[in-house]
């Protein structure tokens, strides 16, 4: 099998809120926006009005590095989403700048039996109209 | 409060109901709840109802359970707690009965899962507990969200998939004598591990089948319990535990945290530990949730469920078997019917009249989790009033 990604015929696009079109748009500058809290500095994900750790309002999106590392995924091998052919891993991506912090994505560009646990990964941004949906792949391109 | 007691229980068989709705499935488990109460129920000493039911098929749930069940004159609640709502209704139907408010309830959990198409299933149920907006573009579906808390732990622990088959082997076993169970055949330890991947870790027989049926319990007080049964089951326990409804900052994927809360609720209301219950019906929606749960009820140290699977201890004839039912991997797994049936099941093995019964077993456990893995519900049963 090629690990190289093509990109699928459709996605199950996201409906940016007000709070969440920053994440879903911020590829257009090739930015991974994620919310912040200015009072505690720590990120968080999904972006809300309140910081949930120390409740400030002094909060809002801020580029990301956007490298994280895979803290678990699953390599789904059944059709469940209409024209994105299947085996494809799904992940939890920690970043990088907060461990904490997990996205789901897709871990693409890679052989899905050689995703592990702790590979390290880089954003990339794929647009649908309006939204880049943020997906990762191994550091260093295609394996 | 007063001690709360279960006077009777019984369930619809759990299947691909296709000719029947839920206006069909609750008044036929109560019917059944009714000719099990050893002295007879007269309908009118119900004085209250709860009616879990996660999705509705047939419209509006208390009114469906009261008008087919001929309950017009008393309160009837729905509750909707995720797959935890059957031990939840369980929980709010003790607390009324306890508080000496009511007498005698009635639980009820239904629903119809088979009403959707296979294709269908996970969309249109899946939405109700999961977080649309961010997981569902990237593939997130519900199996492959407990597939991503397994996969992690299978590469934290000594367990293997050869586990996971393990469980899946012990409850279809399990399932073979329950007249009630949807998958009623046993399968190998080689039949699980070739079967179809679904999402890793996770294949075929890892995976609950869908499923419709209903249970229903008769819950009373102490005060009047003698005017129904000389053999009751005590509800000594009930807890309810939750944690954040998505991954993003949940900082140990190989635990359940909402099972560790509820059930130390229910252990201490129960006066019970771990090492006090004889036989527990644990929530296998996948063949993995139930070794963490192991770990996560306490049964065992982090990271050494796979020593009770491998050694048999929580198979039938084990020191503590899980799952004698067959658990929702063979018995089936109608969500608001799930946890009803738990305690309709462990009913039956506190007084010895189990189709796969557990010598001597005298407390119970059952546990839920859900939302996907937000909410847990336990409820712990016992012989003895305590
Ligand atoms: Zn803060």
């Amino acid at each position: 099998m090629t690990a190289a990604y093509t990109r699928p015929g459709t996605r199950l696009l996201p409906d940016p809120t007000p709070e969440s079109e920053p994440f879903w748009t911020g590829g257009a500058n090739g930015e991974l926006l994620v919310h912040r809290c200015r009072a505690c500095t720590r990120w968080f994900h999904p972006p809300a009005p309140v910081c949930f750790r120390c409740r400030s309002l002094d909060v809002g999106p801020e580029p990301a590095s956007g490298r994280g590392r895979v803290a678990a995924f699953t390599i789904n091998r059944q059709p469940w989403i209409p024209a994105y052919p299947p085996p494809y891993v799904v992940a939890m991506i920690e970043l990088a700048d907060e461990p904490d912090v997990r996205l789901v994505s897709n871990v693409v560009d890679v052989a899905p039996e050689d995703v592990h646990v702790g590979l390290t990964v880089d954003v990339f941004f794929e647009r649908w109209d309006d939204v880049w949906i943020p997906l990762f792949r191994p550091v260093g391109g295609v394996r | 409060m007063r001690r709360v007691a279960i006077a009777g229980a019984g369930m619809t068989p759990f299947a691909e109901h296709f000719g029947l709705g839920i206006k069909e499935l609750v008044p036929m488990a109560v019917s059944e709840m009714a000719a099990h109460v050893d002295k007879g129920l007269d309908r009118a000493d119900i004085e209250a109802a709860w009616f879990g039911e996660l999705t509705t098929t047939d419209g509006f749930p208390s009114g469906i359970l009261a008008d087919t069940c001929g309950l017009l004159d008393i309160p009837v609640t729905r509750v909707e707690n995720a797959c935890a709502t059957g031990n939840d209704a369980v929980r709010n139907a003790t607390y009324a009965v306890g508080s000496g408010v009511v007498d005698v309830a009635l639980v009820v959990g239904a629903d119809k899962v088979r009403e959707s198409s296979a294709r269908g299933t996970f969309w249109e149920w899946a939405g109700l507990t999961r977080d649309m907006a961010w997981d569902y573009p990237l593939g997130l579906v519900a199996p492959a969200n407990f597939a991503l808390h397994v996969a992690r732990y299978l590469h934290e622990s000594p367990a293997t998939r050869e586990h996971l088959a393990m469980v899946a082997v012990k409850n279809h076993k399990h399932a073979v004598p329950n007249t009630k169970a949807q998958l009623r055949y046993e399968i190998t330890l080689q039949q699980a591990l070739d079967a179809p991947i679904v999402v890793a870790p996770f294949g075929l027989y890892d995976c609950t089948p869908q499923s419709d049926g209903a249970a229903a319990l008769l819950l009373v007080a102490e005060d009047v319990v003698d005017r129904y049964t000389d053999r009751p089951v005590w509800v000594r326990g009930v807890g309810l535990g939750l944690d954040r409804v998505m991954h993003q900052h949940k900082k140990d994927m190989t635990t359940f945290p909402p099972t560790v809360k509820a059930s130390r609720a229910a252990y201490s209301m129960a006066g019970l530990g771990p090492e006090d219950i004889d036989v527990a019906e644990v929530h296998d929606c996948f063949t993995g949730v139930e070794l963490i749960s192991y770990e996560d009820l306490g049964f065992v140290e982090k990271f050494e469920a796979y020593t009770l699977i491998e050694n048999g201890t929580t198979a039938v004839g084990g020191s503590k078997p899980v799952n004698p039912s067959g658990g929702l991997k063979a018995k089936g797994h109608p969500p608001g019917a799930t946890g009803v049936a738990q305690c309709v099941e462990l009913f039956e093995q506190l007084r010895g009249q189990a189709a796969n019964q557990v010598d001597g077993a005298r407390n119970a456990l059952a546990h839920n989790i859900g939302g996907p893995t937000a909410v847990s519900a336990v409820t712990v049963l016992s012989s003895e009033k305590g």
